[in-house]
């Protein structure tokens, strides 16, 4: 018996925990379940009962489920969950019911499915940090204050997860992160997710980016060009959303100019009367 | 002067101290008031094209200075233009950009105007109006200026979490040379009251959870590369004992690099790239790797590293009887000293190994390059033979695209 279960809605984890605890309840192993949406379902494939997750076992909450996972495997199985890949949910699954019966197994770098959930678990990590740093805030004055707000677009379902790190360094501003999929708002108070957003629903400028660009400028040292560190850590795929990199291409084509006019120029004598300085003498206990 | 004209010049007299770091303080946020948080890991918000990350708003309060350091942007005899913010200005700066997200707090230096006592007072006085006034809970990183007098720089100390004096020089000679104001005793002295200070401060909170913080992400220094003609063994030295005697938290070593308006007591072209890279790995070989000094500095040829090579490597190839070693059975410390494979991989290796012997294939996955492991390592199934000892073994492990780092 195969069975298709609807994936539950991304990025939302108790969902996740209710339907992969609801199934493995009804004794489904991973092999006889095939996460798929209806719409993306393939018309010829081997039929496949489908389970509306309201008629799986009633739901349960992960910390009621009685299942031996270690904090390390909860939080390896979510970040899983958290990727784009399609084949998340299988994945996730099937840790579930691995890691179930022998939790050593999360130990063992060399197992083929460890492997591949700590390589999708580095590249949701690597998502997380990059929005931390990555997400730009422009602010707006609104009749009911400053209100600050910010486009990104993650590659993986990770706002709902990442919102929290924004609210406890911001919580005394009143911010909205947008993105493709769903938004989040804090309002000082509560940190609530509703809809998609498109890029043209954020502020298109901030009176601050002169000044951030200006520093952004200023501190590249033209003498040190290396343009592919900087790519590494921060892709391309990024710069849209960044201000400060619309000044990369021109930073990078006039470096070696830069660079070559001040070797050319060689040392120059002081224009004014250099004061040697003279330390104040001091006394006092040590 | 309007405060973008005085940012770009401040921000680019402060480009050539290459520490950002926003790591390893005290974990705080703003739930319960205030701006900002610090989290385990520093952020890099941004990089710049040079490859550096920007974590920080790096800048001077002013670049006037009363010293005359040849290597310094910034000495008195330089004919750079010249500009000083208001403590109200780089204040406001701070929280506006770190509001926006650009940054995870400020990095604040100076040039030495009026006196070490002047200077030193209004950079804490930054750090207190952006804590006390504003709630600030972001990072702060203050230069440290040694003449300055101890109650002032404790002062800093309060506010910070990261303090730091820039030896620059590897040697007092060199010192007395190229920064006939600065004075090495002076140096070693607050460094060493940094450290009493950071210390007791760890020790009294220990034991009363409330008694005051001191730059709790300990201090920090910097050494130019390639200013004077000190080798790399003795910056290495330098270095390390730096580490031993002041437990600093980070020696960041700079490539010289030519500045505008030079001075003609330096060497006009740059340092080559390579010779901080290697520099920075050794650092870390003496840190992670439980290597000693004598170790890297025993490979090294007439005090300089090998460009070609990194000195794991130069290790490995000087000392070819210890290998190769048996990944299954060798000690951590011994996996620590195959070339390639780094503290992460010997971490996995140690995990992997309890389940069943590892092959050559699973060795394969736990590290990134094979090829640079294979010639120091056996497995079950796999011996390199003759490999290890091949003549040969350090022309065919060079890179090839060295020009990266020239």
């Amino acid at each position: 018996m195969t069975l298709r279960l609807e994936p539950p809605e991304d990025g939302d984890l108790a969902a996740w925990w209710r339907l992969a605890l609801g199934a493995r309840a009804a004794g489904l192993r991973p092999d006889q379940v095939i996460w798929q949406a209806p719409e993306t379902a393939d018309l010829f494939a081997a039929p496949v009962t489908v389970v509306p997750s309201p008629l799986l076992p009633s739901p349960v909450a992960p910390d009621e489920a009685l299942i031996p996972l270690s904090e390390a495997a909860t939080h390896l199985i979510e970040t899983v969950v958290l990727h784009s890949s399609e084949t998340r949910f299988a994945l996730a699954y099937r840790l579930l019911d691995r890691l179930a019966a022998r939790p050593a197994l999360i130990g063992n770098p060399a197992d083929p499915d460890i492997r591949r959930a700590q390589g999708l678990a580095k590249a949701v990590h690597r998502d997380m940090h990059k929005m931390k740093a990555f997400v730009r805030f422009r602010s707006v004055a609104t009749p009911q204050g400053e209100r600050f707000i910010a486009w990104f677009e993650p590659d993986h379902h990770i706002l709902e997860a990442t919102a929290p790190f924004f609210r406890r360094r911001f919580a005394a501003m009143h911010w909205a992160i947008l993105t493709p999929r769903k938004s989040a708002f804090w309002d000082g108070k509560t940190l609530s997710f509703g809809l998609g957003a498109r890029r043209e629903d954020a502020p298109t400028e901030d009176a601050m980016e002169t000044a951030w660009t200006a520093y952004y400028a200023a501190i590249f040292n033209p003498a040190r060009l290396k343009p592919d560190a900087m790519r590494a850590e921060m892709p391309k795929k990024y710069w849209r959303n960044l201000p400060e990199a619309k000044l990369i291409p021109g930073l990078i084509e006039t470096a070696a100019a830069r660079t070559g006019e001040m070797i050319a120029s060689g040392p120059t004598t002081p224009n004014r009367r250099i004061v040697p300085y003279q330390p104040q003498t001091k006394t006092r206990p040590s | 002067m309007d405060t973008l004209s005085k940012l770009t010049i401040l921000a680019d007299a402060a480009k050539y101290d290459a520490s950002c770091a926003s790591s390893g303080t005290t974990r705080r946020n703003s739930v319960s008031g205030g701006l900002g948080s610090t989290e385990s890991a520093g952020i890099c918000h941004s990089y710049a094209p040079d490859g550096r990350c920007i974590s920080l708003l790096k800048i001077l309060l002013t670049n006037f200075c009363m010293f005359d350091c040849a290597y310094c942007v910034n000495r008195v005899s330089s004919n750079v233009r010249r500009a000083r913010f208001s403590v109200e200005e780089v204040v406001n700066l701070t929280l506006d950009f770190y509001r926006r997200n650009y940054i995870e707090g400020l990095f604040l230096s100076s040039g030495i105007i009026r006196s070490p006592d002047a200077t030193m007072e209004m950079m804490a006085e930054v750090a207190r109006a952006l804590r006390e006034d504003h709630g600030f809970r972001g990072y702060i990183h203050l230069k440290t200026i040694p003449e300055a007098d101890p109650d002032l720089i404790a002062r800093a100390g309060r506010y910070a979490d990261r303090l730091s004096i820039n030896i620059e020089l590897p040697s007092g000679e060199s010192l007395a040379q190229l920064a006939p104001e600065k004075s090495l005793p002076k140096i070693r002295n607050s460094m060493g009251f940094l450290r009493e200070r950071i210390e007791g401060a760890k020790e009294e909170r220990r034991v009363i959870r409330s008694a005051p913080r001191f730059s709790p992400a300990g201090q920090s220094t910097q050494l130019i590369v390639g200013a004077d003609d000190a080798r790399d063994a003795a910056i290495l030295q330098t270095g390390a004992q730096l580490y031993s005697n002041y437990r600093l938290k980070r020696v960041y070593y700079s490539a010289f690099s030519p500045i505008p308006d030079a001075s003609a007591r330096l060497p006009l072209s740059a340092a080559p790239l390579v010779r901080e890279h290697r520099l920075y790995q050794a650092d870390w070989l003496l840190r992670f790797y439980d290597f000693s000094l004598t170790e890297i500095t025993g490979a090294m040829k007439d005090g300089m590293f090998d460009p070609a090579i990194d000195p794991k490597l130069a290790w490995a190839l000087a000392n070819r009887a210890y290998f190769p070693v048996d990944i299954n059975r060798a000690p951590k410390e011994m996996l620590l000293r195959i070339p390639g494979i780094g503290v992460r991989a010997v971490k996995r290796i140690l995990a992997a190994r309890r389940f069943g012997a590892l092959r050559l294939e699973d060795v394969k996955k736990l590290t990134t390059s094979i090829k640079k492991v294979m010639p120091f390592i056996s497995t079950p199934d796999f011996s390199p033979g003759a490999l290890t000892d091949d003549a040969k073994l350090p022309a065919k492990l060079k890179p090839r695209q060295l020009d990266l780092f020239a």
